[in-house]
């Protein structure tokens, strides 16, 4: 028995199941993690819960909430001469206005490296004095911090060949903004692991004070998942509105003020595109003036392109938990993970992937 | 040889080729068929025949478990086995790229030539080229296979029947995260090794005590799942997996974890899928356990009449879910 299996083991996932079973009245919850999502298809949850247990995707993948005008923008910058993109490997299939994507760039002769760290993109722009090294800055609180520290290493080391797009998305004033919709019924929330070993709990308090909604930060074992929804359960039932922290072996209550205190250094709250949402105020993380010679938009002279809207597609249904995956016209038909339409195809961890990747009778 | 870089000129055809063939290769691989140095090699073939053809084309060509050389002995082997025949002759075509360190190319043909004589195939006809640097990667090597069928019928993918039961002879996705551990920019360590291993002797074995066998293939490049789509596919059956007989090991759950990746999507170099008549499933599991190459070896589910084409697995909770193709390559995941 190691430590990941016993966040697995069957028989105590059993008698979880048993009591949300056993108690469930009825509960409608999103979860806004995209690992959740393909945690919870993986492990076969879905098809274990009690049918009053409405299991809703939220816009939990960063990769799919990357707006078309944002995927334009990284096409145009990619397709300049002396331009080299250097991107999270997620990134490479998502499709733009036409249905170009980093990986139709790169056949046009576009430089486009993968990378796995911001820092390696550092380490690209020292060996290629030559060329503008852009980094494009896709995630949520999770991954900010490191490119924000990435920016500070660029600045001391004068790597002014070293620039970041700033896409960067924040997961609190997404659920406000998402919850501003009147027609969202959701009545908890089964929040992110990792974005909250970043932001702690404070930022979801108003989940609880101002929406009555339950909440609970959980990890990604079946066992996580299964607890955090019997807590849901259980506060629906009372009337609950807790939000909790069920996380505590990877999470702090108060998040992580290092990682916190770097990326507000080097970034600034800033409104932000959503794909199928729009713009969500304060959700996204601009460059701050300090930085301007590394902000690709500033000193690249980029601004977003406007583009017609995707044909057809329901992405922003679907992130919105307003519609199932497989209730969109174009699911496994003009939308696949072959030529997916929408951004909720392309990733691993996107709804619509993860739904046609594990879903028997999708 | 005193050159310590691959020229050109030793693709040319001219002297320069003729001391690579003479002093290295020859010496390497000790066939008296391509010691002739014909243009051709006679073969003696008799009965139905078993062909598979692969190009190898790793990076790194040089990886913990193994390196490009045995890999392109083993691949073909493998292919050429899982035919139920006995795999008798090799072809070997180098693509190297100018600038390749001589001893390199010495440590993959030497490699190459072992793994040859190990498996019993004789490498009876060749071909080098040399692309100038910047064309090709180091090295490419295509290697083809040909062997006689030792049943009277062969397995196939399209034999899987419902009730027969599955096996594989050991863990899944070791070569696959060894490689991906390996490639540059991608820094970190996990204790694991390449499977690259010949099966054919192993296979024989299995088919001399159960010559019914239904299907065999190895689960290569897309992995245990990808193949077992194939399959399904192929004979319009299903799959159904049961998730916690799976091996895989540790390591390699760890490492896949970590890089959000699949360990049944990724390449596997000495492990095979068996699929044969229910009765006959544990006398096949003892053959395999008791070779060192097949100790691991587990069954892991059951062709079923229901879900044509698909496979479906049961995860130890009891859930179901689909194990669906890969669709193009697994990408590391950004959170």
């Amino acid at each position: 028995m190691n430590f990941l299996d016993k966040f697995r083991d069957p028989e105590l996932c059993r008698r979880l199941l048993d009591l949300i079973h056993k108690e469930s009245k009825g509960v409608r919850f999103m979860e806004v993690c995209g690992t959740h999502t393909v945690s919870i298809f993986q492990s076969g949850i879905h098809t274990l819960l009690p049918d009053n247990v409405v299991h809703l995707t939220g816009p939990g993948c960063p990769v799919c909430v990357t707006h078309d005008r944002e995927v334009a923008a990284y096409l145009e910058l990619a397709a300049r001469p002396g331009v080299t993109i250097a991107t999270f490997g997620d990134l490479m299939k998502v499709p733009g206005p036409k249905g170009r994507n980093l990986k139709t760039a790169q056949a046009d002769g576009a430089d486009v490296r993968v990378v796995y760290s911001p820092f390696d993109s550092l380490e690209l722009a020292r060996k290629l004095p030559d060329r503008q090294v852009v980094f494009l800055g896709i995630g949520f609180e999770t991954t900010a911090p490191a490119v924000a520290a990435t920016l500070k290493a660029a600045r001391e080391q004068k790597l002014a060949n070293f620039k970041v797009l700033p896409f960067h998305k924040l997961v609190p004033p997404a659920l406000r903004g998402l919850l501003s919709d009147p027609e969202m019924r959701i009545e908890g929330f089964i929040l992110p692991g990792h974005v909250s070993a970043v932001i702690g709990l404070d930022p979801y308090k108003f989940l609880g004070d101002d929406c009555g909604l339950p909440a609970a930060i959980t990890g990604f074992e079946p066992l996580d998942l299964l607890q955090a929804l019997l807590f849901l359960v259980r506060q629906k039932n009372t009337g609950g509105h807790e939000v909790v922290n069920q996380y505590r072996r990877v999470v702090a209550d108060a998040g992580n003020p290092k990682a916190m205190q770097v990326m507000y250094e080097v970034f600034e709250p800033a409104d932000a595109l959503w794909r199928g949402i729009g713009t969500i105020p304060g959700s996204g993380l601009a460059i701050r003036e300090e930085y301007a010679e590394h902000d690709a938009f500033r000193a690249l002279d980029l601004t977003l392109p406007e583009v017609p809207p995707l044909p057809g597609c329901r992405c922003g249904e679907v992130l919105k938990g307003k519609m199932r995956p497989d209730q969109c016209p174009l699911f496994k038909k003009a939308c696949t993970p072959a030529t997916p339409v929408g951004p909720c195809m392309v990733s691993t961890e996107g709804s619509c992937a993860a739904y046609f990747k594990y879903q028997l009778d999708a | 040889m005193n050159d310590a870089k691959v020229l050109l000129d030793y693709g040319s055809g001219g002297r320069a080729s003729h001391r690579l063939i003479g002093e290295l290769l020859l010496s390497h691989f000790r066939s008296p068929e391509l010691a002739r140095l014909n243009d051709a090699a006679v073969l003696d073939l008799r009965g139905p025949v078993a062909v598979s053809t692969d190009s190898f084309t790793v990076d790194p060509i040089f990886f913990p478990g193994g390196d490009i050389g045995s890999l392109a002995v083993h691949g073909t082997v493998n292919d050429v086995a899982m035919l139920g025949a006995r795999p008798l002759y090799l072809t070997c075509a180098l693509i190297l790229e100018e600038g390749l360190p001589m001893a390199d190319l010495e440590r993959i043909v030497a490699s190459l030539g072992q793994a040859a004589d190990a498996a019993g195939v004789a490498v009876v006809t060749g071909d080098t080229k040399v692309m100038p640097r910047g064309q090709a990667d180091k090295i490419f090597i295509n290697t083809t296979g040909i062997g006689q069928i030792m049943v009277e019928t062969p397995p196939s993918g399209d034999r899987a029947r419902p009730g027969d039961a599955i096996l594989v002879s050991g863990s899944m996705g070791d070569h696959g995260l060894t490689i991906l551990s390996q490639r540059e920019g991608l820094a970190f360590d996990a204790p694991v090794e390449s499977d690259s291993a010949c099966l054919s002797h192993l296979i024989l074995k299995l088919l001399e005590a159960l010559p019914d066998i239904h299907v065999l293939r190895d689960p290569t490049r897309g992995g245990l799942a990808t193949t077992l789509n194939e399959i399904a596919g192929q004979s319009r059956a299903g799959c159904l997996i049961e998730e916690s007989s799976l091996p895989v090991k540790q390591a390699v759950k760890a490492g896949c974890s970590f890089l959000g990746l699949d360990p049944l999507y990724l390449a596997n170099e000495g492990k095979f899928i068996c699929i044969l008549p229910e009765a006959q499933a544990d006398a096949a599991l003892s053959i395999l356990r008791a070779d060192p190459l097949g100790k691991d070896a587990a069954r892991i589910g059951t062709v079923t009449a229901e879900n044509p084409g698909k496979v479906v697995m049961r995860t130890p909770l009891g859930g179901h879910r689909m194990l669906s193709m890969l669709e193009g390559e697994q990408l590391p995941r950004i959170c």
